[in-house]
């Protein structure tokens, strides 16, 4: 009372007057554009499509077209078309493609349900934050070329992650193989002769799979897998 | 000449308007505060007549913000709902998350494993402190200090931000809850970070309130500025320390008991005046039981699956039925009322936004007060233009 | 300005020799005009670059205070340096020339320009009475005191000529609480410096400050604000001159979150900077009385500190009061306007009227044995102390912290 509480007040500011020299847990800044924070590796931005190859993203895409990810989206950003004809991916099983993938990031919220719904995990969360561009219209509408990032890069922004996504791939392509194996030890114990040299070909897939399987990834570290015959 | 002549709204509501129109008392003036206005909050307009500095009248008028967040969660599954509650109260997206969740969950007779609900009260009670800690100091802003109590909050507000960020990817759009669990299962790390923040959080308080609850300013402002009463609140449906201000004990945690929260030891701060003081200090008690109930939430967090293993994400269509989930959120009783029909959509999907309930008794707040007070008595109120229009 | 002494030190002197070698050569009457010429146009110099950086210094101690770094991206041209934004101020003066002076339709045009150049006008006027320094006085008045609250008091004026011609609902609510709150500040403002001209027996400010020469003991010196009706006439000089210069927590004419920017909501571009340099104005003239008045003017504090130049002396003090001033705009919410008036009138000017009295027995002690002498410190104290607790408890009743009950 009397004006101690004001007394009281000039006492706080003036240690902050203080402490923002000298004390870290005050001065907080970082000056953004010299400085960066370190994003935390659970931080979302836009979506991109994963590729498995650098040298050949189109040839790699992950994705298959099944346009989950384009009916789920909340504020529907997401347009595909799927591709007329099929196209081996890295393990060599045909698929289809996105002969157009559109993301308009003008509209994309960055929710990230499109990740969490995509059953081939081709479709992750860029951190790719200064998107700011000159043109509204044509610069925000990212089509395929601009969205796909190789494997490499996803293991860089989101470590933890992709390392899972790529154990899960790996052994979701062991039991294919697996499966293929035992498929053609099937096949050639009922059939008379067996040929072994058929069991080698670990890229021939069961060909019916009750639900898509994702395509094989290679090695979570190989930074170049086989580029597919074209 | 009379209020009515003069205002263009029409007579409604101007019942207590002065009985003296001479050519002494003079003119009356109307004056449209927002929606640009510094102190709005947003996007919202307040036209206030005026007898000198005094309010005579005050008609808030809302919807500049409006999105259709219902009709959109119409035609949106379930799960594209989540993010856009987020959007609802950008401040407290966690919070607005876990209500449509439990909504939902009830709505599909979904259950929730044990961590799930601790992570959901940590998420809650962390979400409560930034609420409340961002509208102390918007409040000392529109009391006309110049950003430093803001500041601080927000120094503090952006640890909790950081938190979220490494939990979620997304610093306030979390979109983080789930139909049966949460998104992500926190890592031992992020429980320590939380754990660093609420125990580092009173020490912060403290502070805080050193500069501005003994402020004899403050006070001067605050004390019998905007008294609500009781029985008002409840016939208008105010809820949460707006309410509890008035001296109302109603806070969903204790009556509702959901999730975890009776396991925890937590007292429901009770104002006795209603007034914007009253307000803000039942809100700087609430954040130190917030702070009593994370402590005990984080020790006693279990371990095991933070997803119901059955939930399904994709194709999810509850049988047909109707479900209103609410909880406590740091605004007030945040529902979600659905009926399915059993479509991947909600047939009806409401939202009981607790800031557009207890906006509008702002007239029986403001009348009589100055247009100095209408601004904290607004800024009391604790809107988010985002949740009143939706 | 008198010719220096020549027994003060070099520096002391070099102001005037170095303006005496300037005009020295002139005919008298034109040396006299050339010196005024000069002294106008120093002070503008100094006060116009002191307001560049005391706005710059403003915004990073309030940064500071608010634990952020303030503006400092500002670059020196040319050469790419920032310098903790050193050029900010300039940066501010570029983009306020040439934004676009936008006057609304259906104001006053005459007024709405004029008011900006009146209240820039009244406040410049006010530094000519106040000595900077030893023989550093622009104008030597004998009622030099009533000449600077005079031309201060018309700064009102300006201020609801702008809030009336803007003719806006904001800058007209703005306006009639300007009125209210600097008529209702400038009667504690005048009470509050009523003792010291009765103690000193003059009303010229260089009088003043000589009255308030030598030490104590050696080492307290004669200054008004340490006696106990000094100190309470000091504290309500400053609480006064806050509202007078409508700073925080008395900014209610532009109180930001109620009035949008209050009277000068319809200004921008240079009138709104005109604006904001005669309040900075306004606000250092009122630390230079209070400095003369209050705090010794130029002398310096401790004896063996009387090498450093008066000037000097005059704006470390200048510098220190502008400081308070930023302070207390960082750490107080504003007042309403009922209160703010309520405060004047209740407490302000009882307290400045008891203070005028508590003078008088002090002063009428002053030349009784030393035991009065002693006694009148404590006697006096008292006499302001005890009105303060209890005009203070009446103003503050029904306000006090709250004990909350639980559920």
């Amino acid at each position: 009372m009397l004006g101690s509480g004001l007394i009281q007040g000039l006492a706080v500011t003036a240690k902050n007057l203080v402490g923002s020299f000298h004390d870290p847990a005050r001065y907080t800044n970082v000056e953004y554009p010299e400085v960066k924070t370190k994003l935390p590796e659970a931080y979302r931005n836009f979506p991109f499509l994963v590729t498995e190859s650098a040298s050949d993203p189109m040839g790699t895409l992950r994705c298959v077209a099944c346009q989950i990810c384009e009916k789920e989206c909340p504020p529907q950003c997401i347009y595909i078309e799927k591709s007329k004809d099929k196209k081996p991916d890295a393990t060599g099983k045909m698929q289809l493609f996105p002969a157009v993938f559109d993301i308009d990031t003008s509209v994309c919220m960055s929710c990230q349900i499109c990740v969490e719904v995509c059953p081939f995990d081709a479709i992750k969360m860029d951190q790719v934050f200064e998107v700011a561009t000159t043109s509204r219209f044509e610069a925000l509408l990212l089509n395929r070329n601009q969205l796909a990032k190789p494997n490499t890069y996803y293991h860089s922004i989101h470590p933890t992650e992709a390392a899972e996504v790529d154990g899960r791939l790996a052994a979701e392509r062991k039991a294919a193989e697996e499966k293929a194996k035992a498929a053609a030890a099937a096949k050639a114990a009922a059939a008379a002769a067996p040929k072994s040299a058929t069991a080698a070909a670990s890229a021939t897939p069961p060909s019916t799979t009750p639900t898509p399987k994702p395509p094989a990834a290679p090695s979570a570290e190989a930074p170049k897998p086989p580029t597919p015959a074209a | 000449m009379s209020i009515s002549d003069l205002s263009p709204l029409g007579a409604q509501g101007g019942s207590h308007v002065r009985a003296v129109h001479d050519e002494f008392h003079g003119d009356l003036l109307e004056v449209s505060m927002g929606p640009h206005h510094p102190s709005t909050h947003g996007v919202f307009r307040m036209i206030v007549t005026l007898d000198g500095e005094t309010i005579v009248k005050l008609k808030p008028v809302f919807g500049y913000l409006h999105r259709n967040h219902e009709k959109l969660g119409e035609n949106t599954s379930y799960l594209g709902s989540m993010p856009y509650t987020d959007r609802l109260d950008y401040l407290c997206s966690m919070t607005n998350n876990w209500a449509y969740a439990i909504a939902v969950e009830k709505l599909a007779g979904q259950p929730v494993p044990e961590r799930a609900e601790y992570v959901r009260v940590i998420l809650a009670e962390i979400t409560r402190l930034l609420n409340h800690t961002c509208l102390a100091g918007f409040l000392m802003q529109d009391l006309g200090c110049s950003g430093t109590p803001l500041m601080y909050a927000f120094r503090e507000r952006e640890k909790i931000l950081d938190l979220f960020e490494s939990l979620s990817g997304s610093r306030m759009m979390c979109n983080y809850q789930r139909f049966g669990g949460c998104r992500v299962d926190p890592s031992a790390d992020w429980l320590e970070g939380a754990k660093q923040l609420t125990d580092g959080y009173g020490q912060f308080l403290d502070e805080f309130e050193a500069l501005l609850t003994g402020n004899e300013i403050i006070m001067a402002r605050t004390q019998g500025t905007g008294v609500l009463s009781p029985e008002l609140a409840v016939a208008a449906g105010v809820t949460g320390p707006m309410l509890r201000a008035t001296g109302v004990n109603y806070d969903l945690r204790k009556t509702d008991a959901y999730g975890v929260y009776p396991r925890f030891d937590f007292r429901v701060p009770l104002g006795a005046h209603g007034d914007v003081y009253d307000r803000y200090m039942v809100r700087v008690l609430e954040m130190r039981e917030s702070i009593k109930i994370l402590q005990q939430a984080l020790a006693g967090i279990p371990a095991g699956p933070i997803m119901d293993p059955k939930a399904k994400l994709r194709g999810f269509r509850p049988k047909a039925g109707e479900a209103y989930g609410r909880i406590e959120g740091p605004k007030g009783e945040i529902g979600f009322y659905l009926v399915s029909d059993g479509s991947p959509n909600p047939y009806r999907y409401r939202v009981r936004a607790p800031s557009f309930i207890n906006l509008t008794i702002l007239e029986d707040m403001c009348l009589g007060q100055t247009v100095a007070d209408a601004v904290i008595i607004l800024g009391s109120v604790d809107i988010v233009l985002g949740e009143v229009d939706r | 300005m008198i010719a220096a002494a020549t027994t003060d030190a070099f520096l002391e002197r070099a102001p005037v020799l170095l303006r005496d070698a300037v005009t020295g050569f002139l005919p008298e009457p034109w040396r006299t005009l050339v010196n005024a010429l000069i002294a106008v146009g120093l002070i503008l110099g100094i006060f116009g670059t002191l307001f560049a950086f005391i706005t710059l210094a403003e915004r990073k101690i309030l940064g500071r205070v608010q634990n952020r770094p303030g503006p400092n991206r500002a670059p020196i041209p040319f050469i790419n340096k920032r310098f903790f934004g050193l050029s900010q101020p300039f940066a501010d003066g570029v983009k306020s020339l040439t934004k676009e002076d936008i006057v609304p339709r259906d104001a006053d045009k005459v007024l709405h320009y004029l008011a900006p150049v009146a209240l820039l006008a009244f406040s410049i006027l006010t530094f000519a009475v106040i000595p900077y320094g030893r023989n550093l006085v622009p104008v030597e008045l004998d009622a030099a005191v009533l000449y600077f609250f005079a031309a201060g008091a018309a700064t009102e004026l300006a201020v609801f000529m702008a809030g009336w011609a803007s003719r806006n609902k904001y800058s007209l609510l703005a306006a009639m609480r300007a009125l209210a709150q600097l008529i209702s500040y400038e009667l504690p403002l005048l009470l509050s410096w009523v003792p010291v001209v009765l103690i000193a027996g003059t009303l010229s400010t260089t009088a003043i400050v000589d009255a308030q020469a030598g030490w104590k003991f050696g080492f307290i010196p004669h200054w008004h604000v340490f006696t106990p009706w000094g100190f309470a006439g000091f504290v309500i000089f400053m609480v006064a001159a806050l509202a007078e210069s409508n700073r925080s927590p008395f900014d209610t004419p532009e109180a930001e979150s109620e009035l949008i920017a209050g009277h000068l909501t319809e200004y921008s571009g240079f009138k709104y900077a005109l604006f904001f340099m005669a309040e900075y104005f306004g606000m250092l003239a009122l630390s230079g009385m209070a400095i003369t008045l209050f705090l010794g003017g130029w002398r310096s504090p401790l004896p063996f500190l009387e090498f450093i130049p008066s000037y000097l002396w005059f704006g470390g003090k200048l510098l220190a009061l502008i400081f308070g001033f930023i302070w207390i705009r960082a750490t107080f919410p504003r007042l309403r306007i009922d209160q703010l008036t309520r405060f004047a009138w209740k407490f302000l000017v009882p307290l400045a009227l008891i203070n005028l009295g508590n003078t008088i027995v002090w002063s009428l002690m002053s030349n009784s044995s030393a035991l009065m002498q002693l006694a009148r410190w404590p006697v006096c104290a008292a006499i302001i102390l005890v009105p303060f607790v209890v005009l203070g408890r009446k103003l503050s009743a029904g306000v006090a912290p709250r004990i909350y009950r639980y559920a």
